[in-house]
């Protein structure tokens, strides 16, 4: 009876390729297109939360940097700082010659507060200021801010002793000025609008201010003569050394007086800010793939529930736990694969869209894409896994005998 | 040679009584084999022990020579991909699926190329009369014909031993009898059969009976000796067992 002889045989089971593994885990998945569409809708959200968070926050500091690009970085501004004790300073009158004369100072322009204030007619109350300032310009002004004029014309050598008056774009939308040729009253008289200013992102307080010319400010509203900011370009390689004679040469009595700074710097600060808000909607898109990944964990476990038939028919048809195993966690790698491609697509239409409509440059970095390939997989192990034990734990006959 | 050997196999469940108690079993390769008794009797037990789906509480079982106690759960895996074919009385097919591709799942787990799985899935279901419905999926054709479909993916592996658990209990007479059949076919050209049923007309069908009851083996043999295809010798199946042949009036007639 003895058949030793016979058992020589190596019973190991055979390798299932990779082939047979994505089809069986894409079979589990075809027979119940609606509830994998709906589990796979909650990855889906989480991913296009995230890279759409991400795209459209690389847009907005790509679009700053450009901006960044197109205004210059060489721009600096010279105001009159405090004094040790904190009495108000002045710049000396000649400072504005001072720094035109620093070898790589290309052009300069300044401007002086003037004590005086903006309105439509004088019957409007003198404390309705709208936040427009009077100041008094230097004709290089609309050079060195590299300004472009929306309408009529910058002041000149004639207009700039003449009560003349440039608007800035917001001050010229306060006052509901479209174009030159209106009067509006300054210090007590009429003054003609000879033109209006464009948008000067690197100096928004021109952009809220009446200019007139230093001569005319002078003569008709007592405009002592001092400028309050100087701006001064200067070549890209030497802004930082124009940054520290300037103090000295604007005011070489007192040198501490007077503050430096780089209109530039503001945006700068602004491309770094925007990652502040970023972090939390990635936080609410990390709660959105959680709860999509708790979607996909629930969805397994019905599924083995439902398929303890069919994992004792493998079982029967020679299937290890491990190929059952392996059959499970492929069917939840791929449900959250196709989540994860589905919210990557969205997350990058929605960065296009909404870039598209701020005028941005649509950008979505690949490491955001990289992210959510790697989400998706570790959301679908972790999901997949318990689910996929308890089916390959199922013994066979309990499988085959539920009816 | 045994394809099967089972001695002094008892299985207990936990908190009942015992669904085996000692039963003795020998199938030799090339027999067609109807394990008979009422629902409650052991036969499914014996079933799953036979198909290793389940392990014995004592006593061993020797599936083509391997001593199944001593096979790991891979070990016993690798046995049924290569030795068993399942026929369940519920079919168990996958819906979405056409009967080429379900047939072809029979050897998913033996190793062979998705191309050579169709090939040998179309040629098992041309065994069984099938070979015009290759494409149809499941609930498009009749019972008897999914059963069929179900007998070849069990025997696309060509396995020695064919395990079928009341594969006409779902099926009118008509059908039942197809599917009789091809079984029939398949023990000619050479494959072992075991058939479990509760159907004395199904068992009446099968050369050599064994009656389960109460988990034992009540009785054991055949109507008249008779030369099984594979060429056994006349006396080998003529045993019609021991002491307790309680029902053998039933069974040798």
């Amino acid at each position: 009876m003895s058949e030793a002889s016979e058992v020589r045989e190596r019973l190991s089971p055979s390798r299932l390729r990779g082939r047979d593994v994505l089809r069986v885990g894409a079979a589990g998945l075809r027979a119940r297109p609606a509830r994998v569409f709906l589990s796979a809708l909650g990855i889906a959200i989480g991913i296009a939360t995230m890279v759409g968070v991400i795209g459209i926050s690389s847009s907005s500091r790509e679009d700053l940097l450009r901006q960044l690009d197109r205004l210059g970085t060489n721009l600096l501004t010279v105001e009159a700082g405090q004094t040790l004790f904190g009495g108000e300073t002045r710049l000396p009158t000649g400072s504005l010659d001072m720094v035109r004369r620093i070898a790589p100072v290309t052009t300069a322009a300044a401007t002086g507060s003037v004590d005086a204030t903006v309105r439509r007619t004088g019957l409007i109350s003198e404390n309705v200021t709208g936040g427009i300032a009077v100041r008094a310009a230097d004709g290089e002004l609309l050079t060195t801010l590299e300004g472009e004029m929306r309408s009529g014309t910058w002041l000149n050598a004639a207009t700039g002793r003449y009560p003349a008056v440039v608007l800035g774009s917001v001050a010229a939308e306060r006052l509901g000025v479209t174009g030159p040729g209106v009067q509006v009253w300054i210090g007590g008289r009429w003054f003609t609008v000879v033109g209006t200013l464009g948008a000067l992102p690197l100096a928004p307080e021109i952009e809220r201010s009446a200019l007139i010319g230093f001569e005319a400010a002078a003569r008709y509203l007592g405009f002592d003569g001092h400028p309050t900011t100087i701006y001064e370009r200067s070549a890209d390689t030497a802004v930082e050394a124009v940054r520290d004679v300037l103090p000295r040469t604007v005011n070489p009595e007192n040198p501490e007086e007077v503050n430096v700074s780089q209109p530039s710097d503001a945006l700068v600060a602004k491309a770094a800010a925007a990652g502040a808000f970023t972090n939390l909607m990635l936080g609410l898109g990390a709660v959105a793939l959680l709860v999509g990944g708790v979607g996909v964990a629930n969805t397994m476990v019905i599924s083995v529930l439902e398929r303890r038939k069919e994992i004792g028919l493998r079982r029967s048809l020679g299937a290890t736990r491990g190929q059952v195993r392996t059959q499970f966690l492929a069917e939840s790698l791929l449900l959250s694969m196709l989540g994860g491609a589905a919210g990557a697509v969205l997350g990058a239409l929605a960065t296009f869209g909404y870039a598209t409509s701020k005028d941005w440059p649509a950008v979505v970095p690949s490491w955001a894409f990289g992210g959510a390939v790697g989400a998706t997989l570790v959301i679908g192990t972790v999901a997949g896994l318990y689910p996929a034990m308890r089916a390959a734990r199922l013994p066979p006959t309990e499988a085959l005998s539920t009816t | 040679m045994n394809v099967v050997e089972l001695a002094g196999v008892t299985k207990v469940y936990a908190g009942e009584v015992a669904a085996l108690r000692g039963v003795d079993l020998e199938i030799r390769a090339g027999e067609l084999i109807a394990i008979v008794g009422p629902s409650g009797s052991g036969k499914s037990t014996l079933l799953h022990m036979i198909g290793t789906l389940d392990r014995p509480t004592a006593g061993t079982i020797r599936i083509a020579g391997h001593d199944v106690g001593r096979l790991s759960d891979r070990e016993l895996s690798a046995l049924r991909s290569r030795h068993l074919g399942f026929v369940f009385q519920q079919f168990h097919l996958a819906a979405g699926v056409s009967a080429l591709d379900n047939v072809a799942d029979g050897l998913l787990y033996s190793g062979p190329g998705l191309r050579e799985r169709r090939e040998r899935a179309a040629a098992a279901l041309e065994r069984v009369g099938l070979g015009h419905r290759l494409g149809h999926r499941p609930g498009r054709l009749s019972g008897g014909e999914q059963q069929r479909v179900a007998v070849a993916r069990a025997v696309v592996g060509e396995p020695p031993l064919l395990l079928a658990d009341e594969p006409t209990g779902n099926l009118d007479t008509a059908a039942g009898a197809e599917v009789l059949d091809v079984l029939s076919g398949l023990h000619a050209s050479g494959t072992t059969i075991a058939v479990i049923t509760h159907d004395n007309e199904v068992a009446g069908w099968a050369p050599r009976r064994v009656r389960v009851r109460d988990g034992l083996i009540v009785a054991d043999g055949t109507p008249r000796p008779r030369r099984t295809p594979s060429g056994a010798g006349v006396g080998d199946g003529l045993i019609v067992a021991d002491d307790h042949v309680e029902d053998a009036g039933e069974v040798t007639r």
